[in-house]
């Protein structure tokens, strides 16, 4: 999900003089490229102590990372670039990976290659190294590999390639100093480039470029690399190269005569600018395939079998959806299980201090209102985002993240590619719209990793139709108190996590009919090519997991969570305090949004609240509660049952829940996701359209609801 | 060698080597990258729910394919009876 991650993005290009000033001495920049899901991520937090978000699946990392990482000669800039498995662009993450190794002119790149499909990888390994001289091949997920009896013979591979090969295990601390002193002595000397042997005719059609691309770029860019390019006719990697080197090297006129020359004589022989291409491509994977003959082998026929029969049940006919829906109605129970304790304890905890806080202001004498503000106001709707939301985020995030971690989450996306497809959309977009389950604006930046523009928006548009975590405790709030509080037990869980189950599955059919209704009308178009990476299941660790998603994700949503509820909570009390009239604003305001309110099964102030809510999700409840509270004298922070009382007593019944459920799921997405969806599309109309579509959906039906019970 | 059918036919378990790649432009490259080329062997080794899209072990990656786009993959079936020294005939 992302939500912990500085995006540097482009930038970084530019700001490598910046990084000398962090450290006093020279920081070298290292850029960390590689396949999509080879542990890139896992292995730039181990280098950098940083934490990176990782997960199993391809296209996690959707912009340039930076961390430091120090080694006994030298400090590091490591630039964790997104995943790519060539460096012919199409996607914009491909695009910055690709313009970062070409012209990022780093010290070094290390490419990461994942030891169980050594040869894929060895296709990026051998076209970094035709263009950049000091690559370093980093063979990650080595005890991976040995697992599945794959041995590999890195030294030869080395002697073949002529570049530095290094193994590692980024679990394990001493091939992480093997991989450092192998980066040291990378970057001491200048190695060579790779040549790949193309078939004569193009030989000798580089042969004529090269010797007049060097003059111009001497040793910048390699000649033969920019030579092929030409060649090829790739003119938007060109404009780049010419743009880096500050000379338009298509322009020159010794140069153009060339590129006519070989040109002509290629195609005299039949061979056009897209034959070369296919050409060239094949040569580079023909190469890889002769690298790996008798590096690699394999002991035993079936060393996937594993992954092959869970995949049979997890991707299998009739098992697939069911399972899927197990998963996630079990990952619900055992939250809103867990959640109950500790929020109960939370609650009592909070009382107690703010009963605690209010004798201090009245024994140090402060004055009414600044104690009405600070503890009433700004204390009282922290304590509820805390009590109410915490636990049951606690508890989520790291289900979510073993999820994320095991791989099954491309699983959820091949399931779904289908219904998908048939609304005009990408598979993908299953990804994305389960990166939104964590939170919507990491599933918008997230939907970079689809390929097709108008399918992109199509994911964008529509990702805040799945409740983000900062929903899930609000709705499993709402529907203990008025669906399950009178079960007990077992009973009470199962059926809340049923409910929610049905929530997320009507949110997963309505994501599925905005797609499809948008691409009949603003967003016409056919599906787009689709590939998607499998990967193997990983044992994920469980521990590691756990701590890290407290303390990454969760602690960084609820504070800001609360960064949101403290003006929220001020603002609120001042409006039930302040009057205008003979009656408080806040009265005057709810009065006023009533009628409409009422005709979608809400009320004013629930309005009021989804209103104040926009910073973040989480403190809509809070905010209702202690808008309801407070005219009353109940000061104290409350239990669930008697949240209930407080709810019933304002007028609430089974309808006005469902709604409020309905326009939990479909209204306003949040601001984060609001200006993460300006800032992807960089249009104020698609990011006025994901304001709207959500809404006007939630509007509509709430409506029918309300409609419905009057009947 | 006149067995030739796309890579979408192709049923589970089923191993074969790729004769041609009939896709243009985007596609193609997509494919090459993940080294779907002339004379690479692929394997069909899983189908998604509703038959489609459908998994392939190639270079030792699984890769899913919609069955449009796999589709545009000619192939050949690797004949399992011959590399058993002739003793099996057909495939399995």
């Amino acid at each position: 999900m992302g939500l912990t991650k500085s995006s540097v993005g482009q930038s970084i290009l530019k700001s490598k003089s910046a990084l000398h000033n962090v450290y006093n001495e020279e920081v070298k920049t290292v850029a960390l490229a590689g396949n999509p899901n080879v542990g890139k991520s896992t292995l730039f937090n181990a280098l950098t102590g940083m934490k990176q978000h990782t997960g199993n699946w391809a296209g996690k990392t959707v912009d340039n990372a930076k961390g430091y990482y120090k080694t006994a000669e030298n400090i590091y800039a490591l630039i964790d670039i997104p995943g790519t498995y060539s460096l012919i662009a199409r996607s914009a993450e491909e695009e910055c990976a690709r313009n970062f190794i070409c012209f990022g002119e780093s010290d070094a790149v290390v490419v990461v290659c994942d030891a169980t499909c050594l040869e894929r990888n060895m296709n990026l390994v051998l076209q970094t190294m035709e263009i950049c001289k000091n690559t370093v091949v980093c063979v990650n997920l080595m005890d991976e590999a040995e697992r599945k009896g794959i041995s590999l013979d890195l030294n030869e591979l080395q002697k073949r390639l002529g570049t530095k090969v290094v193994g590692v295990t980024a679990k394990n601390k001493k091939s992480l100093r093997d991989f450092g002193k192998v980066l040291d002595s990378a970057v001491k000397e200048v190695g060579k480039e790779y040549k790949i042997s193309y078939s004569e005719s193009i030989e000798r059609a580089i042969s004529l470029l090269e010797a007049p691309i060097k003059r111009i770029v001497g040793d910048r860019l390699s000649a033969r690399w920019l030579s092929l390019r030409l060649l090829s006719k790739e003119e938007k990697l060109m404009a780049e190269a010419s743009m880096f080197l500050g000379a338009e090297i298509a322009e020159d006129q010794e140069i153009k005569k060339s590129l006519q020359t070989a040109l002509f004589g290629l195609s005299n022989i039949g061979i056009t600018p897209d034959k070369i291409r296919d050409m060239v491509a094949s040569a580079v994977v023909l190469e890889a395939e002769k690298l790996i003959k008798g590096t690699v082998s394999y002991k035993g026929e079936e060393r996937n079998s594993f992954d092959r029969k869970a995949d049979k049940i997890f991707s299998g006919k009739y098992t697939a959806y069911p399972i899927m829906l197990l998963l996630l109605g079990l990952v619900f129970w055992i939250t809103v299980e867990g959640a109950n304790y500790p929020s109960a304890a939370l609650s009592a905890l909070f009382s107690e201090i703010e009963v605690f806080l209010n004798r201090m202001f009245r024994y140090f004498g402060a004055p009414e209102f600044l104690r009405g503000i600070l503890v009433d106001g700004a204390y009282k709707v922290s304590s509820w985002v805390v009590a109410v939301m915490l636990p049951p985020m606690a508890i989520f995030f790291p289900f979510f993240t073993l999820l994320e971690d095991s791989g099954y989450l491309p699983r959820i996306a091949y399931n779904l590619d289908a219904p998908f497809k048939r609304c005009s959309a990408c598979g993908k977009q299953a990804l994305t719209m389960s990166m939104g389950f964590g939170c919507n604006a990491a599933g918008v930046t997230g939907c970079r990793i689809i390929d097709s523009k108008r399918e992109r928006l199509l994911a964008v548009l529509t990702n805040s139709f799945v409740p983000c975590n900062g929903k899930f405790p609000a709705l499993i709030a709402i529907i203990t108190m008025f669906f399950t509080l009178s079960l007990t037990g077992f009973y009470s869980s199962a059926v809340s996590a049923l409910m929610l189950l049905l929530c997320v599955v009507l949110a997963v059919i309505m994501t599925m009919l905005a797609t499809k209704m948008l691409s009949k009308t603003l967003l016409k178009g056919v599906p787009s090519a689709f590939t998607l990476e499998l990967p193997p299941y990983r044992k994920p660790k469980i521990l590691e997991v756990f701590v890290r998603s407290v303390f990454d994700r969760t602690l960084f949503v609820l504070g800001r969570a609360l960064t949101a509820a403290i003006p929220a909570g001020i603002i609120l009390w001042l409006a039930a305090n302040i009057s205008v009239g003979d009656t408080t604003v806040l009265r005057a305001l709810s009065d006023f949004l009533d009628p409409f309110a009422k005709l979608i099964g809400l009320d004013g102030v629930i309005l009021i609240a989804f209103v104040l809510g926009l910073p973040a999700n989480e403190i809509v409840i809070p905010i209702m509660v202690m808008a309801y509270t407070s005219g009353s004298v109940l000061t104290e922070t409350a239990s669930i049952a008697e949240l209930k009382n407080i709810f019933m007593a304002n007028g609430w019944n089974e309808v006005t829940a469902i709604c409020v459920l309905i326009f939990f799921l479909f209204h306003w997405p949040c601001a984060t996701t609001l200006l993460t969806v300006k800032k992807e599309t960089g249009s104020f109309k698609w990011s006025a359209l994901a304001f709207l579509i959500p809404t006007v959906t939630g509007i509509l039906l709430c409506a029918l609801v309300s409609l419905l019970s009057k009947i | 060698m006149d067995n030739i059918f796309g890579m979408n036919k192709m049923k589970i378990g089923e191993r074969a080597i790729v004769k041609k790649v009939c896709t243009k432009g985007e596609m193609r490259r997509r494919f090459c990258d993940l080294g779907i080329i002339e004379g690479t062997e692929v394997e069909c080794v899983g189908k998604s729910p509703s038959g489609d899209p459908t998994a392939f072990l190639i270079r030792g990656a699984v890769m899913a394919l919609r069955s449009e786009d796999s589709g545009e993959v000619l192939v050949f079936p690797i004949d399992t009876g011959v590399s058993f020294g002739g003793k099996f005939n057909g495939s399995d």
